[in-house]
């Protein structure tokens, strides 16, 4: 009897180092299986953040290469201009994209560099235990907003999708989460068109995912997955913010 | 403007001739962002690097332009950065990553007058950052040291082959007056680089093992042992790969140590204002790390003193001290902020340290 559904080649069959309920798990599984069903396997470069997904490379049957914080579009940027041919992808944490590194991404965007970046987003620093990220929501108790996130003394939110879907370098951004089922093949389409773009030289692509981050919130698995449906995605509204196809 | 026609001299700039000469060692990806006294190695680039089919890329900062050359050497390519004093010191995050991954790229100091934003003057008081490893971590950059504007661009050869042979960073430690100042440049037309087979780069894994471009090692123990390695590598870049000049220091009673800017100015004080009674020599350290502490150990058991001298408040002078280790006397003399040693200053310092009976003329 065939296997209509097995794991897929490109990931490591190994236990992962994140947490019960965590989202990386998931995002590694759907770019490993749009590597192998695009049969790209030997031909694409990854990039490993530093952050919770700082391991990455032990889960992807690639050629990865690490970055220093907040700098990985930096170094994608390094080794797409030598391999044009090339699919690079950047994998990054909140933290590491919005906060420290928000010169790079915005300025890999406005280049129009042709890499596509994979933003999870779980409003926290899970690495270092849970302290507020960029992306932290307003109110958020975090480990270092202990009355939550205020307005006042820590800002706002950062909307990263918004942001970068006003310059002219992007060509399709969109917003995603893996809360079900149905979100998780949605999520897994948007990567796939991320990848496509790149692949057909249009340039810049950002994939951004909400993701559950059950130990930092101090939430059960399932309560994660409907804090990110009923509070997240307010203020990170899912959708498309810019599809250069079909604008042009 | 090409400057590759055979045997012809160039009149350049120093920050042109490393420029061109990056780019005839083989190096296609530079990534710079501008601050003076550098700007010609960007301008050389952007403009020459599109003719030989290159990249060149003006980025939003000295993290990005490290960063790029950091995944273009991963990439396997031979890849570059440029800055001066302030902005090498924001590449030193990158710098400690590039030697943490063991990536060979080149790094161009033209170091200008510090602490702060300084000025724009010609300063060494990059030393300690550039030979001590500037980033965090237990590392070393290859450093060079080039004294004329025909050996900014030869060691820029060199650095390339040294930091692929390698597979470390190397830095070429200049400073404004070498990096604005023309002179006549013939670039090394035999050249060859000394490529190595960088079967660890990545560049998809089609038909092999995948490669790992990193510098994090989560395993207790793991870290420890690829010390370890870094260290082996250096002792056998210091054992093999120390290079210097030297003039007269055979019989000399005082031999004066200084690199770049500073070794022009003794070997101009040499042939110009030698006083008669008093022989002076003069040892040009060319790698800065590894430094060339044998021939100054050698040196200092015989003469009656050392003089340092530095565009700096005193860096190299610890690593003299270290080499003499209290064998003679290690004496200083140094200028800061943009001041230059010259020659008439050299000449009253030694006769500070040792009697000087005639009456020498020195003008400069």
């Amino acid at each position: 009897m065939e296997a209509t559904y097995k794991a897929p080649e490109t990931l490591i069959d190994t236990p992962t180092h994140y947490c019960p309920g965590c989202g990386h798990g998931i995002v590694h599984r759907l770019i490993a299986e749009i590597i192998d069903e695009m049969d790209i396997r030997g031909n694409t470069i990854g990039l490993a953040p530093v952050g919770c997904a700082v391991l990455a490379y032990n889960y992807l049957d690639i050629d990865m290469c690490e970055a220093a914080h907040g700098r990985t579009p930096s170094v994608a940027t390094g080794i797409k201009r030598v391999h044009p041919d090339k699919v690079v992808f950047s994998y990054q944490g909140d933290g590491d994209l919005a906060a420290i590194g928000t010169a790079e991404i915005i300025h890999t965007a406005n280049r129009g560099e042709n890499i596509t970046v994979i933003f999870v987003n779980n409003a926290v620093y899970g690495m270092t235990n849970g302290q507020m990220a960029p992306t932290t929501l307003t109110n958020q108790k975090t480990l270092t907003t202990p009355h939550g996130r205020s307005e006042e003394n820590d800002g706002y939110p950062l909307p990263v999708c918004e942001l970068l879907s006003v310059i002219e370098g992007s060509r399709f951004v969109a917003r995603t989460s893996m809360t079900s089922p149905k979100n998780i093949i949605k999520t897994k389409q948007l990567l796939e068109k991320g990848f496509q773009t790149q692949i057909q030289g249009k340039g810049f692509s950002l994939i951004e995912i909400l993701s559950p981050c059950p130990v930092y919130w101090r939430m059960t698995s399932v309560d994660s997955l409907k804090f990110i449906d009923e509070q997240m995605s307010k203020t990170f509204p899912l959708g498309i913010f810019k599809d250069w196809d079909s604008q042009n | 403007m090409t400057l590759t026609e055979k045997n012809k001299k160039y009149l350049l700039t120093g920050n042109e001739a490393c420029a061109e000469a990056a780019i005839q060692a083989g190096c296609r990806f530079y990534y710079g962002y501008p601050i003076t006294p550098q700007n010609e190695i960007l301008t050389h680039m952007t403009t020459r690097m599109p003719q030989v089919g290159g990249t060149s890329i003006q980025v939003e900062s000295e993290l990005a332009a490290i960063n790029m050359v950091y995944g273009s050497a991963a990439a396997g390519a031979r890849a570059m950065t440029s800055s001066s004093s302030p902005g090498i010191s924001l590449k030193q995050e990158g710098i400690s990553y590039l030697a943490g991954s063991e990536l060979p790229c080149v790094i161009v100091n033209i170091q200008r007058g510090g602490p702060g934003l300084g000025d724009i003057s010609p300063s060494q008081a990059d030393y300690f950052q550039a030979v001590k490893g500037g980033g965090h971590g237990d590392y070393h950059t290859i450093v060079l040291a080039p004294s004329s504007v025909q050996e900014m661009a030869d060691l820029v050869f060199d650095a390339f082959d040294l930091a692929d042979c390698y597979r470390n960073p190397v830095m070429i430690l200049a400073d404004a007056q070498l990096g604005q100042m023309m002179e006549p440049v013939v670039f090394n037309k035999e050249y060859k680089p000394v490529l190595s087979k960088k079967d660890w780069a990545v560049t998809g894994a089609d038909g092999r093992e995948r490669n790992i471009v990193k510098s994090f090692y989560s395993v207790k123990g793991e870290l420890e042992e690829f010390n370890a390695k870094l260290q082996k590598k250096y002792r056998q870049i210091k054992a093999e790969e120390v290079r210097y000049e030297e003039t007269n220091i055979e019989d000399a009673d005082i031999v004066l140590i200084a690199y770049g800017t500073c070794a022009r100015i003794c070997k101009e004080f040499l042939n110009k204002h030698q006083p008669s009674d008093v022989k002076v020599g003069l040892i040009m350290p060319i790698t800065l790390w590894p430094f060339p502490s044998d021939i100054i150990q050698k040196v200092s058991e015989r003469a009656q003193a050392i003089l340092t001298v530095e565009m700096s408040a005193g860096q190299m002078v610890e690593d003299v001290r270290l080499s003499v280790s209290g064998r003679c006397p290690v004496h200083f003399y140094g200028r800061t902020g943009g001041g230059i040693p010259t020659p008439k200053e050299i000449l009253k310092k030694i006769s500070e340290i040792v009697s000087v009976k005639e009456k020498v003329t020195c003008t400069t």
